[in-house]
């Protein structure tokens, strides 16, 4: 759902702030573009959705359970299947949630940020943190378990001690998920100007590289499980959309007619006008479409997947590249190994991934190991 | 008056031809022309611009160059409007041009007199040539491209005779030349031209100079064939322990000031290691200053410096002075303990401090970070003197990656893989190529 009420200080989302949205012919085009991509994939079943956006939250529930019905009828759409929406506190009464939840959402996802009104305000977020707790409140009554709460740290002017109360008041608050983003001061946003004109301060990288750290470890002692780089989940409540992408069997378009491994990288139209033109006269608005060779797979698989706990399993990479096994391309010695022993990696019976330290810096281990992969 | 609004130009003109008397010369005098400019046409050869201080020159004539001895027909003669206007004949007292079948700009030399075959003349005291004041050390950015920049070079310095030129080569960037400009502008200009003209991008460096050591180790002077040896490259830098006496080149330099500058000039002189020799009122204005500069002082921008110091007022002049002994030492770069070659360089001890803590200072912002510290450090034999410290990364990972973000991660990770392969490895610390480069480069905005 492309749309929201007004763009928050840090986001270069694809996200547009109109008057007036159209939403009867926006849920015309999404109902159509679903059933054709999963009519051209020929998908037997669908196993997760994920309304993002924008703030889908903005949407009517009746929208959300259009789309719905739409994959159902184009595909097996299982009953426990996750199904999950992105919402902002400021735009969740308890009744709309419920709406939702009627439609056939079963998983929320409440854009948080911040449990301080300075801090949101310097977001140019909507809402305030008594509002965002009584979201989180509603939320968790609706979807226990089932509720993940986005926060950010690392902000302008944020100090240790700041940040250290925040993820106390979250652990207050929360359900079993959170997925935790270092603000990045990207270009062209309105923070990042004021960071760059020096009417805010730039947070020093030591101090987020310890703000990053304490999280990891205030949250794991509590019981949380730290999954992937920027998400923690306790009592098995991990997003299965998301893993589908950090594990590679999802998130790439698959050709019809090919067999199991062939994928497609597909990008749609960015803007919303223009889309739903593509949308209503050749059934999706899929701006382009590149065909993923074998080494452009295997290189998704092991940037995506080494960024979860569990890394690469030997199975998964086999499933992609029976021929050349893991330990073929990254047991032998070279970069892999170097990297094992400085202790940033794990090659072992469970497959390949990073260690506890080597998580923090996986950026750094990329590269090498891609140029390794390359080889 | 004004040469930009035009004011008052035609009056100045007016009044040159009034006050300045005419060339006492006589046409009935054998032929007798000065050389004062030349140019290349690439359809009608070299075009000397001509001064006559005796009798006439016409199409047809042959005429013998002084300096070379070499005999041509002339072509053509005409005067400048400025634009070339050929005419029948010049006459003694006129400036003009003259093409004679000349195939190199060094045929006309600047300063040479040209005379009739048959009728040698007295050559004319000719021209002392300009005097490059600012120095550079210019590369190819790649060491293909080599033989493209040595063309272009001499394209170039055909139409602008002025840029001295010598080889040179250097560790890390290869072989290059060492040239000489009238100043920094000069030097822009040039640099400009290459770039537009030729499309060649370079590498501007400061220049070395040639040092000397007198060594007293047997061995050492076996090696060599001989006692005193001179050290282009800092690898060849022979140890203290075989050295008698290091030396250093060293130019007298005349300065002219209006006295008001006195003050910020002497203190740019001895900031730069020069020895006063002299110092006299040429009038009641203006101070004539004699200081004895070791070269490397003053080949990157003291010449710059000078004019800036005093409004542009300041002239300089400088000759060779031979060399004089130095406390010379080799500087050696470490990257956590291991020395980069390309890096070093000689350096009087009184200014290695300064250098080495400002090239450190750059290799620390060229210097991509790691996954471990990087120590940064100037040497001089063991002794460290300066350091700067890279910090390893402890956060290193992008926080979303879903969806629409991934085929553009992808591609940022590839390239930084490409990347990986052009970077060198010294010790455990990898370095970009272009890294050095950077550090060596001339600093622009000084």
């Amino acid at each position: 759902w492309p749309y929201c009420r007004k763009r928050c200080s840090y986001c270069n989302f694809n996200t547009y702030v109109v008057p007036a949205v159209d939403e009867a012919a926006v849920r015309a085009c999404l109902v159509r573009e679903a059933q054709t991509l999963l009519r051209l994939s020929q998908v037997h079943s669908v196993t997760s959705v994920f309304f993002g956006g924008g703030t889908p939250s903005l949407a009517s529930p009746s929208t959300v359970a259009a789309v719905l019905e739409a994959v159902t009828g184009a595909a097996h759409l299982p009953a426990g299947a996750e199904v999950t929406l992105e919402a902002n506190p400021s735009s969740t009464s308890a009744s709309t949630l419920a709406g939702f939840r009627a439609a056939g959402v079963n998983r929320l996802s409440i854009g948080v940020q911040s449990l301080d009104d300075a801090e949101l305000r310097m977001l140019g977020r909507e809402h305030t943190a008594a509002e965002a707790r009584k979201a989180v409140e509603a939320a968790r009554g609706l979807f226990p378990s089932r509720t993940s709460i986005d926060l950010l740290f690392g902000l302008p002017g944020q100090s240790r001690d700041a940040w250290a109360q925040r993820l106390e008041a979250t652990l207050g608050l929360c359900d079993d998920h959170i997925s935790l983003y270092q603000l990045t001061l990207e270009r062209g946003t309105a923070l990042a100007a004021q960071v760059r004109g020096g009417a805010l301060p730039a947070p020093p990288q030591d101090l987020l590289a310890d703000m990053y750290q304490t999280a990891r470890n205030v949250l794991v002692a509590t019981g949380f499980r730290h999954y992937e780089v920027s998400n923690f989940a306790r009592k098995g409540a991990l997003s299965t959309h998301n893993l589908s992408y950090w594990r590679g069997a999802h998130g790439r378009f698959m050709l019809r007619g090919e067999g199991g491994c062939s994928r497609e990288a597909r990008v749609q139209t960015l803007e919303p006008v223009t889309w739903m033109r593509e949308v209503q006269s050749q059934g999706h608005g899929t701006r382009s479409r590149v065909v993923l060779s074998l080494l452009e797979q295997l290189e998704e698989l092991l940037t995506l997947g080494l960024r979860t706990d569990e890394g690469i399993t030997h199975e998964r990479w086999g499933h992609f590249s029976p021929q050349l096994s893991l330990q073929a391309v990254f047991g032998e010695p070279g970069e892999a190994q170097a990297l094992q022993q400085e202790g940033w990696l794990v090659l072992d019976g469970g497959g390949l991934r990073c260690t506890w330290a080597g998580l923090a810096v996986l950026d750094s281990l990329l590269p090498d190991l891609l140029w390794q992969l390359q080889r | 008056i004004s040469a930009k609004q035009g004011t008052n130009v035609e009056k100045v003109l007016q009044k040159v031809i009034e006050k300045i008397p005419p060339p006492q010369c006589n046409t009935a005098d054998p032929l007798k022309a000065l050389v004062f400019d030349s140019t290349f046409d690439h359809y009608r050869g070299v075009i000397a611009n001509i001064a006559l201080f005796g009798g006439e020159v016409a199409k047809g004539q042959k005429i013998v160059s002084a300096h070379t001895k070499k005999r041509y027909e002339v072509n053509e003669v005409g005067i400048l409007t400025p634009n070339e206007q050929p005419t029948h004949k010049l006459y003694a007292g006129q400036v003009g041009y003259l093409i004679a079948g000349m195939k190199e700009v060094t045929e006309a030399q600047i300063g040479d007199t040209l005379f009739l075959y048959k009728q040698p003349v007295e050559p004319l005291p000719g021209f002392k040539s300009a005097k490059p004041m600012v120095f550079a050390g210019m590369y190819p950015i790649d060491q293909t491209e080599y033989n493209n920049l040595k063309s272009a070079l001499e394209r170039l310095t055909l139409n602008d005779s002025s840029v001295t030129v010598h080889r040179d080569s250097s560790l890390a960037l290869g072989a290059g030349w060492r040239l000489g400009f009238l100043g920094l502008l000069h030097m822009e200009v040039f640099n400009q031209r290459l770039e537009q003209e030729y499309n060649m991008s370079v590498i501007l460096t400061a220049p070395t100079v040639p040092y000397k050591a007198v060594l007293s180790s047997a061995k050492l002077i076996k090696e060599y064939g001989k006692d005193q040896i001179t050290i282009i490259n800092p690898a060849q830098f022979p140890d203290k322990l075989s050295v008698s006496e290091y030396l250093e080149p060293t130019v007298l330099g005349t300065i002219v000031t209006p006295h008001e500058y006195i003050g910020k000039i002497i203190t740019l002189c001895q900031d730069r290691r020069a020895v006063q020799k002299d110092m006299l009122y040429i009038d009641e204005n203006r101070v004539m200053l004699k200081y004895l500069f070791p070269l490397n002082e003053i080949v990157v921008d003291f010449y710059d410096a000078l004019k800036s110091l005093s409004s542009g007022y300041a002239s300089f002049d400088y000759e060779d002075a031979g060399y004089q002994s130095a406390d010379l030492v080799k500087m050696d770069i470490l990257l956590n303990g291991n020395p980069v070659e390309e890096l070093a360089t000689i350096i009087h001890n009184d200014k290695a401090y300064v250098a080495g803590k400002h090239l450190c200072e750059r290799l620390k912002e060229t210097i991509p970070r790691q996954l471990f510290e990087i120590a940064i450090q100037a040497a001089i034999g063991k002794k460290i003197i300066a350091r700067e410290t890279l910090k390893p990364y402890r956060k290193n990972v992008v926080a979303k990656c879903y969806g629409g973000d991934i085929t553009r991660r992808m591609k940022l990770l590839r390239r930084q893989a490409e990347g990986k392969r052009l970077m060198r490895k010294i010790g455990n610390v990898e370095v970009p190529r272009d890294a050095f480069i950077r550090v060596l480069k001339r600093e622009t905005d000084k």
